[in-house]
């Protein structure tokens, strides 16, 4: 092992310091926080002006100022949902089945794409050599617009599962590559003293101060690796699926049927806004040492 | 040009802990023999010698930029790029002007950080106890006001029960109330534990409440060394020192009759 080994541990960028990792200090101020009752309100406020819309939506749509070839009513897209949920129709299947299989493709994809990501960030993140090595080649493929790939992978792929699920994989995999890299080497070099004058072995040093410093900027890599990989899904699915959301799409496309499409974006947008809130969830438990939550 | 001696120091607190062959007399806590530290063209440090005995209270002062913090940093071994003999007696433990606690650990698993000794919580809850800060063993350093945090800070350095603490303006963020309190614990803390202890500071008065030797740092030397024999808690207005005040501030380039 060279001689830098020890001190090869990537903590050289204070500026990186302040959103990672405040210094006591200077936060002591921000700890307390609004009561729930607060919040919970605030939220109930954020209800309103989604509801007005779709109040005026339906109006316009009843008085006939929105001509349903152009945009189905509210009404008629909750129709057309119960409907598809309680019909086993040739043409879409059930709703819940659609949901069911796209989110199985989500997942798998999601899943390995996350899991490569964060490997591959360790490895560059914490060595030179794992840099030099792979960090070029991300850097390349990274640029390249992956809505672009999807002719060759239709060659290289065909037409099955694994486009889809390669191209949901793909786009979770770069934000969070990124962003877990460069919350490793943004981690505060004065931690990286700290460990060093404690003592700290190698290991120690990235289970106690390098990883757990790099996870806000990694959480943040996981909330926009969400939304990629989401909108990798809804573009993915489309390639000549035969189930899934997007198989609702393409069939609905052909017999003009705007109520169905209507109703597969609406649960596209369900399943972006549960997805999130869960990764906001996990940030509030893993990161409860910024604010007071969790005690 | 003189040729360079150039030590790479054994100074880890873990290898220290692991009894490593002391090459220092029992009763000296650090000895250095022109110690030098260049930063591209300019001189920090300048063939620098200091010794400091085993239980010793030091204070050095030193306007900024004099390379007090540069001194505290090669003793710690956080600087490898000094040139000249070092040879600290091990365990050190340093205590930085932020408190630097690890922001996702709680106060004890702070405490508790790398130490090896066979019950680490309870070591670090006593350490914990002996700073006041029992109760707050739980707590988030987020939410620690600055002197707990610093407290907290000084009862990690403690708990490895150092021979050479290195003490870099600690006290130097905290209001004026919250510093004297400080000040107390420190010297009880110090005199339980009898750690040699370097307190850099840019503080005259605080220098000569604590320390047995003050040590004025300029032009990358030691330029200026001041025993005092008083007893604790001192008055600062004893005739001894004033005189040694003022002695301290023309040292340090200060005119009589302005002060910080």
């Amino acid at each position: 092992m060279p001689e830098t080994a020890e001190t090869g541990l990537i903590v050289r960028h204070p500026a990186a310091l302040t959103a990672a990792a405040p210094s006591s200090d200077a936060a002591v101020g921000t700890a307390a926080r609004p009561p729930g009752r607060r919040r919970r309100n605030r939220h109930w406020y954020r209800l309103v002006s989604p509801v007005a819309v779709v109040g005026l939506w339906q109006a316009a749509s009843s008085t006939g100022i929105l001509p349903a070839s152009k945009l189905v009513s509210p009404a008629s897209i909750a129709h057309t949902a119960y409907t598809l949920m309680v019909t086993n129709s040739p043409t879409y299947g059930t709703l819940q089945e659609s949901l069911l299989v796209s989110c199985e493709r989500w997942a798998a994809g999601f899943t390995l794409g996350i899991a490569i990501a964060v490997l591959l960030a360790v490895a560059t993140g914490l060595s030179r050599i794992g840099e030099a090595i792979a960090d070029p080649i991300l850097q390349a493929l990274r640029s390249i617009p992956l809505l672009g790939l999807i002719p060759l992978f239709i060659v290289w792929f065909g037409i099955g599962e694994l486009p889809k699920v390669l191209f949901v994989l793909l786009s979770a995999l770069f934000p969070m590559y990124l962003n877990t890299f460069a919350g490793i080497r943004g981690v505060d070099s004065k931690l990286g003293e700290l460990g060093q004058v404690l003592g700290l072995r190698r290991g120690e040093m990235i289970r106690h101060i390098v990883l757990p410093g790099a996870l806000p900027q990694a959480l943040t890599g996981l909330q926009l690796s969400v939304i990629s990989s989401l909108l990798a899904l809804v573009v993915g699915e489309q390639i000549n699926a035969t189930s899934g959301l997007g198989f609702m799409i393409t069939q609905a496309q052909q017999f003009l049927n705007n109520s169905v499409i209507m109703v597969a974006l609406i649960v596209y947008a369900i399943l972006g806004l549960f997805l999130n809130g869960a990764v906001r969830l996990l940030e509030r438990k893993a990161l409860a040492w910024r604010h007071d939550f969790g005690k | 040009m003189a040729p360079r001696l150039r030590e790479v120091k054994e100074h880890s607190a873990e290898r220290a802990l692991a009894s490593a062959p002391d090459p220092l007399a029992p009763a000296t806590a650090a000895s250095v023999r022109g110690l030098s530290r260049t930063f591209g063209d300019r001189t920090v440090l300048d063939r620098l010698d200091l010794d400091i005995a085993a239980g010793e209270f030091i204070a050095l002062i030193g306007r900024s930029g004099s390379g007090k913090s540069t001194l505290l940093r090669a003793l710690a071994g956080l600087d490898q790029e000094v040139t000249g003999q070092l040879a600290v007696a091990g365990p050190v433990s340093v205590a930085f002007q932020e408190p630097r606690l690890v922001p996702w650990k709680k106060v004890l698993a702070n405490v508790a950080l790398g130490l090896r000794v066979s019950d680490p919580q309870a070591s670090a809850r006593n350490a914990l106890d002996e700073v006041g800060l029992g109760e707050r063993a739980s707590a988030w350093p987020v939410t620690l006001s600055g002197g707990e945090a610093q407290r907290a800070s000084l009862a990690r350095a403690l708990v490895r029960e150092p021979r050479l603490l290195l003490l870099d303006e600690p006290f130097s963020a905290l209001d004026a109330l919250t510093r004297i309190t400080m000040h107390r614990l420190v010297l009880s803390l110090w005199a339980r534990h009898q750690p040699a202890v370097l307190l850099v500071t840019h503080d005259v008065d605080e220098a000569l409440a604590l320390a047995d030797r003050v040590l004025v740092l300029g032009e990358g030397r030691i330029t200026h060394s001041s025993p005092i024999a008083l007893p604790r808690p001192r008055d600062r207005d004893h005739p001894d020192l004033v005189a040694l005040r003022l002695r301290l501030l023309t040292e340090l380039g200060v005119p009589a009759g302005e002060t910080d």
